[in-house]
């Protein structure tokens, strides 16, 4: 690790605002320089799948003027530049149709390519109330199917901190663009883990809110009663900055939740003492790799030092979560993706019957991994095979929401392993399905009860980034962000860089 | 076990044209997955009731008061095909079929 101070583009949005609002500092200076360094590794991450340079510095020269008035009283995010994962649809059609100089979509899929969206989704919204500059879309797993970005249609996207490794997924384009100095945060989507394990493997921050937190207006559905957005950040405190832009009931989603968004900056204060803090024995599951349950216990020992009280709990239907998660996750996504029909948008085959217009329109527009998901998805749906799977699935998912609430009631917080192991080889275990599927162990369990959870930065296990998660009660994202920000605080682990940003 | 003609038959009902070579390997990685998953019949749900979804909203309405939406030609300038204000989709139905 270098010693020195890092490039501008390598720091928190804490402490670039501070330059921006002293007018130490431009937007444009900090969109050039991520763009500049977009630029110098596209070919080597594939993190972009699009790139908007020029609205862009537009959008940088807007902030800069708002800066210049004094506008960046309490707009922690006014001027940062930064990148929405590919799953969120950016307006890029005028009201007369035409092309209006936005971004593309495509849910890292042949079958969107060259789609664009009539609408803007509520996140690229509400960041553009709150002054964000966006630079572009990143590259995920084909519809956020995934646990390794290889899945995407456009290319696997390399880790920063090992080129020859996955950056995890399905946010993977999100994460190693934080991790790499493209941008200073970025939104990506969590189905089953989806924004906190390649948090783990970057590097980075990763949050997933409360289902019913943040508006899915726009975002791509997957599977509609386990998607949430959340941000990838530098540091908990930047965390807090992007929730409190994004949080809050959306007439347009009627499953984000009227309920009150608190300060979550303010809820930072670096203390823990006398909160308990549940460790659940279950999520050392099999298979975990040595190093990183060294990395994660003594991250517990951290915290513990600090005046928390580490309870070791028990949520004993662990074990059935993967198994629940591979039923409900498909059979929602099997509907979801219905739409894809060749008929109203995306790839058509271009046939006369319709039927096999169907047929070859999504044969060809959809990878394996999402051909995959919505056969089980269909086939769990299916005449005769409903009750046995479907349904005993959402009885299964009633059990470990209770168990989590009985756990919760007990403890403030709890604490866990992200996932099971460090960055993997690229190829690695794209032969096989299951074995991919097990990456998400430790994080389906939370989107399976809704509940909030984050990735923090806990230590190196052979040279690669392991993630401590915190889980916290529904709509508690607060007690989680203060675990991990006097976390992060005592270990420092935040301030860790990938080597390529320092060339 | 699922066998090739269930494979055949679900991805029809899934509306998804497979090559031999991937219904192949479709079955075994469907059968595989499924062994997995079929781990949840040993789990005892007798007394527990199905939860689609966790947070306790349901019927969530509006006034049903028009609002602006999206205007004609952007709703349609996705379209493979369209004629005049209109997707156009192959024909459903044809005489003598």
């Amino acid at each position: 690790m270098a010693t020195q101070a890092p490039p501008l583009v390598d720091r928190t949005i804490g402490e670039v605002g501070e330059l921006l609002r002293s007018r130490q500092l431009s937007s444009r200076e900090l969109t050039e320089g991520c763009l500049a360094r977009i630029d110098r590794d596209a070919e080597r991450l594939n993190t972009f799948l699009a790139v908007g340079r020029e609205r862009a510095l537009a959008a940088a020269d807007g902030a800069d003027r708002e800066l210049a008035d004094g506008g960046g009283a309490g707009r922690p995010l006014l001027g940062i530049p930064y990148a929405l994962k590919d799953i969120f649809v950016t307006r890029a059609l005028g009201d007369d149709g035409n092309p209006d100089g936005g971004l593309p979509t495509t849910a890292g899929s042949r079958i969107l390519e060259g789609y664009r969206s009539p609408y803007a989704s509520a996140a690229e919204e509400r960041l553009a109330a709150a002054g964000a500059v966006l630079l572009g879309k990143t590259n995920c797993d084909e519809f956020a199917m995934g646990s390794s970005n290889e899945n995407s249609a456009f290319g696997p996207v390399h880790n920063p901190w090992d080129e020859s490794t996955v950056p995890g997924g399905s946010s993977g384009g999100s994460s190693a663009a934080v991790a790499g100095g493209q941008a200073f945060f970025a939104l990506g989507t969590d189905t089953g883990g989806s924004i906190r394990q390649p948090a783990s493997l970057s590097g980075v921050i990763g949050l997933k809110p409360t289902y019913g937190r943040v508006s899915r207006y726009g975002m791509v559905a997957f599977a509609s009663s386990l998607d949430q957005c959340g941000p990838f950040t530098r540091s908990v405190a930047d965390c807090a900055n992007v929730l409190q832009a994004l949080a809050g009931h959306d007439p347009r989603d009627s499953t984000s939740v009227e309920v009150p968004v608190p300060d979550y900056a303010a809820a930072l204060d670096g203390e823990v003492r006398g909160m308990r803090l549940g460790v659940p024995r279950e999520y050392f599951v099999a298979g975990m790799e040595a190093g990183v349950e060294r990395v994660v216990r003594d991250a517990f020992a951290v915290l513990e030092r600090l005046g928390a009280e580490i309870v070791e709990v028990s949520l004993p239907s662990t074990d059935a979560g993967l198994a629940t998660y591979y039923i409900i996750a498909p059979a929602e996504a099997s509907a979801n993706l219905a739409r894809y029909d060749g008929v109203k948008y995306g790839l058509s085959a271009g046939e006369d019957d319709l039927l096999e217009n169907y047929l070859r329109t999504r044969g060809a527009g959809f990878g394996p991994e999402v051909k995959r998901r919505i056969m089980l998805g269909t086939y769990a749906l299916s005449a005769g095979y409903y009750d046995a799977y479907y349904v005993k699935a959402q009885q299964v998912r009633t059990l470990i929401k209770a168990e989590f609430d009985r756990v919760l009631s007990e403890v403030d917080a709890l604490l866990a392993p992200t996932s099971p192991s460090v960055a993997f080889k690229i190829g690695a275990k794209t032969d096989d399905p299951l074995l991919m599927y097990l990456n998400d162990a430790c994080t389906l369990p939370v989107n399976i009860a809704g509940l909030p959870g984050i990735s923090v930065p806990a230590g190196l296990a052979d040279g690669l980034p392991v993630g401590l998660q915190v889980i916290g009660r529904a709509f508690d994202e607060a007690t989680v962000l203060r675990v991990a920000n006097a976390y992060e605080r005592t270990a420092g682990f935040a301030a860790l860089r990938p080597p390529t940003a320092h060339d | 076990m699922i066998s090739r003609e269930d494979v055949e038959h679900v991805a029809t009902l899934a509306r998804l044209g497979l090559t031999d070579d991937e219904i192949d390997r479709m079955q075994g990685q469907l059968n595989r997955i499924l062994e997995a998953i079929g781990q949840l019949q040993s789990v005892d749900t007798s007394a527990v009731g199905p939860t689609a979804q966790v947070i306790a909203l349901e019927n969530v309405m509006r006034d049903d008061v028009p609002r602006p939406g999206l205007s004609r030609e952007a709703a349609l300038a996705n379209a493979p095909l369209r004629e005049g204000a209109h997707l156009r989709v192959p024909v459903v139905l044809e005489e003598g079929r």
